[in-house]
């Protein structure tokens, strides 16, 4: 008896004793877990952050190699881009186009988005349905073939504008591939705006054209900021058209130059290919901070064509 | 665990929309916001001319040259020499040749694989991990990380492909000194594997972003009912999560998919080499129409990209449509 009684309170205790271990196992897989989720993210962060490491270090650094290290701090390596004598007007053909474009497509897809967004045109919904279909079977890889030809033998031919190596050409391009998407992201915008304001103008008497410069235009102008932004991304970072469409050094952007920079016979000269790379990427990055500052990376399905 | 009863799958977006239903709260109810109202008296005929130009541009850059693409492949089009003066007719023969040509199922192999674990399976899985667990973390850890992917989307392709290169360098470069492995040259020995987790690094923070609006669809009390039942990570994730968001990663895989598929940047990395190991639908097409001048040839492969693209969206405009019948 006395003995059974023994037994039973060390069983007790040894029961006890499981419990408390199996809970401090459990904080302890807690914890565990809880290191491995944050060794996991630094790892992801580190993934995405060590390629761009060099973005920054190398233009900065008095002697630059491939390898990431702690620059010997010059800014030196900024003349050599003045020396380049492409380097300089290439980013000023990135302007040219990416402007060019952007009046293209913000004026296109204004009109087209307001008149699509307030008049019942015949035919409407499918033609939308049609344009968004284009928009992404239309990329400029599949029609890279025709898109050549087209500006290279019938462009050439009617005018030297519309050819090979000419900037109006290569703007016409890009902004046909980036106006369906403009157009929805546009119309979405007007849609949204009641039509109550315009109304109200039209019973004070206002011409159409009228409330056209003084309401809708001011109404629609976040709309009309978010689309030149995009626009201005996508044409800056372009490649593959301008790759085609531009065989005269001097008239290639600086998408197309970056990679001649690279992929010319000898030695790469990578202070050149640093400074220039941060220069280049410069307006890219203080457009993202700007527009995430004042409207907040808003997610639009399919911002980026 | 019972399933939950899901309310319509779509992103709280604050944007026009919302506003305007906050107005249309004050004043009201006048016609539906998505009648076609012309309230300025444009007329049909102005509203036509304003919609001409983009038309125009749209017509004759994108319609034209898809529809051009069927007569240049049955060509034997070229870029010098006397079939580029007078190229012949030659039907089907473009498309049969294609069909047989190793170096086209070599592409279609490249391509499958590039697209498979790129993007379904590389950018989706890591863009949703990322969403999922950025959710809890300390705000500026949050901010901190999605800025980096981010910046690794918005950055020019010709830079953010020779930053890839530079870091895989042979000799100095920063892959090999972590890694402790020098010499190793990683587009030459593993080109494809290279390209493949390029583009996870470049195009996670599109399904990031997806995700993270998915995400905030679920309702937070859905998710403390599966804690507090005692549900694992994987079992609320099965039963609570992924029936509210099944339609947004059916959505971002086909972007994704449609995207990689005719993703260029390969060829700013590797142009396709060594040898062909990393040639990638896109560039298959650049090396033998514009490198090689073979355009008559190179216009059936467009083609046949073309139908792809054709079937991928068609599959998603009609998803996006019983999304918004439902």
């Amino acid at each position: 008896m006395r003995q059974s009684r023994h037994e039973a309170e060390s069983d007790m205790t040894a029961s006890i004793d499981g419990e408390r271990s199996a809970a401090a196992s459990r904080t302890a897989w807690r914890m565990a877990g809880r290191i491995g989720f944050y060794t996991l993210t630094c790892l992801i962060a580190a993934f995405f952050a060590i390629p761009l490491l060099w973005l920054i270090s190398a233009p900065f650094d008095a002697s630059p190699t491939y390898a990431v290290d702690f620059p010997e701090f010059t800014l030196a390596n900024f003349a050599t881009i003045l020396a380049n004598p492409y380097a300089l007007p290439s980013l000023l053909n990135s302007v040219i186009l990416a402007i060019g474009t952007a009046a293209f497509v913000v004026i296109g897809a204004a009109l087209a988005a307001y008149a699509l967004s307030r008049v019942r045109i015949p035919g409407r919904d499918a033609l939308l349905y049609l344009l968004l279909l284009l928009s992404s079977v239309v990329t400029g890889t599949a029609a890279m073939v025709p898109l050549f030809l087209l500006v290279s033998e019938i462009g050439s031919a009617i005018h030297p504008m519309l050819g090979i190596d000419s900037h109006f050409a290569v703007m016409l391009v890009m902004s046909s591939g980036l106006l369906p998407a403009a157009i929805f992201m546009l119309k979405d915008f007007v849609d949204g705006i009641p039509p109550s304001y315009e109304e109200s103008a039209r019973v004070f008497g206002a011409s159409p054209f009228r409330v056209l410069k003084d309401i809708v235009v001011p109404l629609i102008t976040p709309g009309l900021a978010t689309i030149t932004v995009w626009t201005v991304v996508n044409v800056w970072g372009n490649f593959l058209v301008p790759f085609i469409l531009l065989r005269d050094a001097d008239r290639q952007p600086a998408a197309v130059l970056m990679r001649t920079l690279y992929t010319e016979a000898g030695q790469p000269n990578l202070a050149l290919l640093a400074t220039f790379s941060l220069l280049y990427s410069l307006p890219v990055v203080l457009m993202y901070l700007f527009v995430s500052k004042r409207y907040g990376f808003r997610f639009h399905g399919g911002i980026k064509s | 665990m019972t399933p939950m009863p899901s309310p319509p799958d779509e992103p709280p977006t604050v944007g026009p929309a919302d506003r305007a239903g906050a107005i249309a709260d004050v004043a009201p109810p006048q016609r539906g916001r998505r009648t076609a109202t012309d309230v300025v008296g444009l007329g049909t005929a102005r509203a036509v001319w304003f919609v001409a130009p983009a038309m125009l541009l749209i017509g004759i850059f994108l319609l034209f040259p898809a529809l051009w693409t069927l007569y240049i492949g049955s060509t034997n089009f070229e870029r010098t020499g006397p079939n580029h003066v007078n190229p012949e007719f030659t039907g089907i023969d473009n498309y049969t040749s294609v069909l047989s040509d190793p170096s086209f199922y070599n592409s279609l192999w490249v391509t499958l694989l590039f697209v498979v674990f790129s993007a379904v399976f590389g950018q989706n899985g890591l863009g949703f991990w990322l969403a999922w667990s950025l959710r809890r973390v300390d705000r500026r850890v949050r901010r901190t990380v999605e800025t980096l992917v981010l910046l690794a989307w918005i950055l020019p392709s010709s830079v953010v492909a020779f930053l890839w290169i530079a870091m895989l360098d042979r000799h100095g470069g920063t892959v090999n000194m972590l890694l402790d492995m020098p010499g190793t040259a990683w587009l030459v020995d593993y080109p494809l594997a290279s390209i493949i987790i390029f583009n996870i690094w470049r195009g996670t923070a599109f399904s990031m972003m997806l995700y993270s609006a998915a995400l905030s669809s679920v309702p937070p009390s859905h998710l403390e009912t599966a804690q507090l039942a005692g549900a694992t990570g994987a079992q609320t994730l099965r039963d609570v999560v992924f029936p509210h968001i099944r339609g947004h990663v059916l959505t971002n895989t086909l972007l994704i998919t449609l995207w990689t598929f005719n993703d260029f940047s390969p060829f700013l990395i590797t142009a396709g080499g060594p040898g062909d190991r990393t040639e990638v639908a896109a560039v298959y097409l650049y090396n033998t129409a514009i490198r090689d001048g073979d355009l008559g040839y190179s216009g059936a492969i467009s083609l046949l990209i073309l139908v792809a693209n054709v079937v991928m969206a068609l599959t998603y405009l009609r998803m996006l449509r019983k999304r918004s019948a439902t």
